[in-house]
């Protein structure tokens, strides 16, 4: 299959491994931004094939882990209100928030749909307008253009059934926020390759400069990755820091203008809490004020009981510490013994992109 | 209730066990050890490429039987109705098992039917039940895995499980995927008959060829072992996956099989194998290994594609289709 075979070939894996072997001259650490490059990752055991003087650490780029537990009560509780359907990304589904998780309010008779796509949320509401819609807009900015495209389609058609409750958040607050920290270990970094194809990667130019940190965007293939480490390691031994592109076949340095133009139109950006690392400025994605009556918190904020907003992980859970890069999930005394698939506790154990989730399937 | 009987079940089912309107059927004594086995049957959508919820629970409980080597003979049918079912669905889903079990060469020779209230089931449910005869000295299962058998898989994967849910949920993936449903007796049958030393087979259904794996490996004690660049999977199917997240590996199949043999025998197999239409792209996977201490010993590793290996796991609940 094109695009996908060329990009898990044995023999290309093998040489770019031995060329990093080549180049590498000093320790390095380096960061994948991405939950789905954790996923390649661990899944190939690429870590495995780069010499023992690199160290790859994973960041919190999985959606669904760092969506706040207030906004996963919010969902669960609106979702049990008389004639919602609350519409939700599959993998949001399993994971837990404060009581419970949404799989487990479905059980319970709430209606709970998972969609593909947030558009198939307004053909919902189009379709059945004796119920409301409420789309969990989840997701960093790969996501948030359709999530915008669906708010300008309700908003078009005059539905008065839809709205949208928003946990969308931004990569390179985030990345910010690890560079400050004074544990931070991270010299290098992979960024998003789906991100950067919205949102290109001028943003991250600064970055680099301020930080003095290569950042290499980067696909999710075997190959992709190790050319984006090969970059990455070339730039480290040379002393430069630079914003490189590997992911060419998707990602321009602007990205992609009319998808930024939608997300715009709708949304802008606000301070938003992080499940596992607090509240980051100007990271997060809230409705614009001509847009805020499709703000589910504001239709039904009145109806919820108080918010759960102090609610925090269960204390064995180092979710925040594996989300910031600073423990693998191997090293939690909670992995693979009191956290499982089956009794998470926290979201990195069942999301699809977490950390933990790629360490117990593939590794244990 | 008594009419419905009638007019749909006896009258399309139709044959001399049913007729008779008696509260049991009556079987003569088979010759040779008997296989006794039961499904039940929930899907939606009712109808799907390649296949519809009647010819599934004609075909899965076939096959059922015929991974124990077991020659179908008889099946029961029980149905759970949702009030307010159209009647032809009722009568197309009955067709559709009376012309899969024509096909099989199997009757049906007893039945339930219950209504419940709308709103407490989903259309129809089937339970079906299967009696077939298995051939003399032949003893198919698990515990028969030993070291150093191949593993060999009986086609392509996924087809049911992506067919069904893209109609489910109203994707539009190119390529048409058909469900891969189909009766499996006769090419075991035919395996059998060419003297083939079978020591397990599995259907690979819910959960798919990694859950069977993994189900196998702890019942014979055993590691296994697979490579990935082995496995056949179509690019329709491939596709489906990336775009949804999903591992095909678990995606669920319905005429798709895994079989233990010894090496010497695999040659044979394939041969066999290789002229049915529906076991045409049988390959050779993987090899069975001793298991030699519990510690760090995982049921099933994958062979990666660039050569690295990893713990193929069963999963916790089903897939679920990834955000990006």
């Amino acid at each position: 299959m094109k695009y996908i075979d060329e990009f898990r070939h044995a023999d290309s894996v093998k040489r770019l491994a031995e060329t990093i072997h080549t180049i590498t001259q000093h320790t390095w650490t380096i960061m994948e931004v991405c939950g789905g490059q954790t996923h390649t990752i661990v899944r190939y055991g690429l870590d495995r094939l780069l010499p023992s003087a690199i160290e790859v650490i994973h960041g919190p780029g999985c959606p669904v882990c760092v969506t706040p537990i207030h906004m996963i009560d919010a969902a669960c509780q609106i979702a049990k209100i008389p004639d919602v359907i609350l519409c939700s990304f599959g993998d949001m589904l399993r994971v837990p928030g404060s009581e419970e998780d949404l799989l487990g309010v479905k059980a319970q008779g709430g209606d709970v749909r998972m969609m593909y796509s947030p558009l198939d949320a307004v053909a919902l509401a189009h379709a059945h307008p004796d119920r409301h819609i409420v789309c969990f807009a989840v997701g960093f900015e790969t996501t948030a253009p359709a999530q915008a495209m669906a708010v300008l389609q309700a908003h078009e058609k005059q539905l008065t059934n839809f709205s949208v409750l928003v946990a969308h958040v931004l990569v390179p607050p985030a990345m910010e926020a690890i560079l400050d920290s004074s544990s931070n270990r991270v010299q290098g970094f992979l960024a998003a390759g789906h991100v950067c194809t919205i949102m290109g990667y001028e943003a991250y130019e600064p970055i680099a400069k301020r930080y003095q940190v290569p950042i290499v965007v980067t696909g999710f293939e075997p190959v992709d990755i190790l050319e984006g480490v090969y970059m990455v390691i070339q730039q480290l031994e040379t002393a430069r820091h630079e914003v490189e592109n590997q992911y060419t076949r998707s990602v321009q340095r602007s990205g992609n203008l009319e998808a930024q133009r939608v997300v715009n139109k709708v949304f802008e950006t606000s301070d938003r809490i992080w499940r596992g690392i607090g509240e980051l400025p100007h990271s997060g994605l809230i409705l614009r004020e001509s847009y805020r009556d499709y703000d589910a918190m504001q239709r039904f904020g009145h109806l919820m009981k108080s918010k759960n907003s102090h609610h925090t992980d269960d204390s064995e859970c180092q979710s925040g510490l594996v989300l910031q890069g600073q423990l693998k999930p191997s090293e939690c005394a909670a992995f693979g013994t009191q956290c499982t698939p089956d009794h998470p506790l926290g979201a990195p154990m069942v999301s699809s992109e977490g950390a933990c989730a790629a360490y117990y399937r593939y590794r244990k | 209730m008594q009419d419905l009987i009638q007019d749909v079940f006896v009258n399309i089912f139709s044959n001399d066990h049913l007729s008779v309107f008696h509260d049991s059927a009556t079987l003569s004594p088979p010759n040779g050890p008997l296989a006794f086995t039961t499904d039940s049957y929930v899907i939606r959508p009712l109808f799907f490429p390649g296949g519809d919820i009647g010819s599934l629970a004609v075909h899965g409980t076939i096959n059922d039987l015929a991974m124990s080597g077991a020659w179908p003979y008889y099946l029961s049918a029980g149905f759970i109705l949702e009030e307010g079912l159209e009647l032809t669905t009722l009568q197309r889903v009955a067709h559709s098992m009376a012309k899969a079990a024509r096909t099989c060469g199997v009757q049906i020779v007893c039945g339930d039917t219950k209504v419940v209230d709308r709103g407490k089931g989903d259309q129809i449910f089937i339970n079906t039940a299967g009696i077939g005869v298995i051939p003399t000295n032949i003893n198919i299962r698990p515990d028969h895995i030993e070291p150093e058998d191949r593993i060999i898989i009986s086609g392509d994967l996924g087809s049911h499980g992506i067919a069904v849910l893209s109609v489910r949920e109203g994707l539009s993936f190119s390529g048409n995927i058909s469900s891969d449903s189909a009766p499996l007796h006769e090419v075991i049958a035919d395996l059998l008959n060419a003297g083939v030393s079978i020591h397990c087979l599995r259907d690979l259904t819910r959960g798919g060829l990694a859950s069977a794996l993994n189900e196998l490996a702890q019942a014979s004690k055993t590691q296994l072992t697979i490579e990935e660049s082995k496995i056949p999977i179509s690019d329709s199917v491939r596709g489906a996956c990336e775009i949804l997240g999903l591992d095909p590996l678990y995606v669920a199949n319905e005429g798709r099989f895994v079989m233990f043999l010894p090496a010497k025998e695999v040659d044979r197999a394939l041969t066999v194998l290789r002229k049915h239409h529906i076991a045409h792209g049988s390959v050779d996977i993987g090899e069975v290994q001793q298991l030699h201490s519990a510690q760090h010993n995982y049921p099933v590793i994958l062979q990666t594609l660039i050569g690295t290996s990893r713990i193929l796991d069963l999963l916790s609940g089903e897939q679920l289709p990834r955000i990006c």
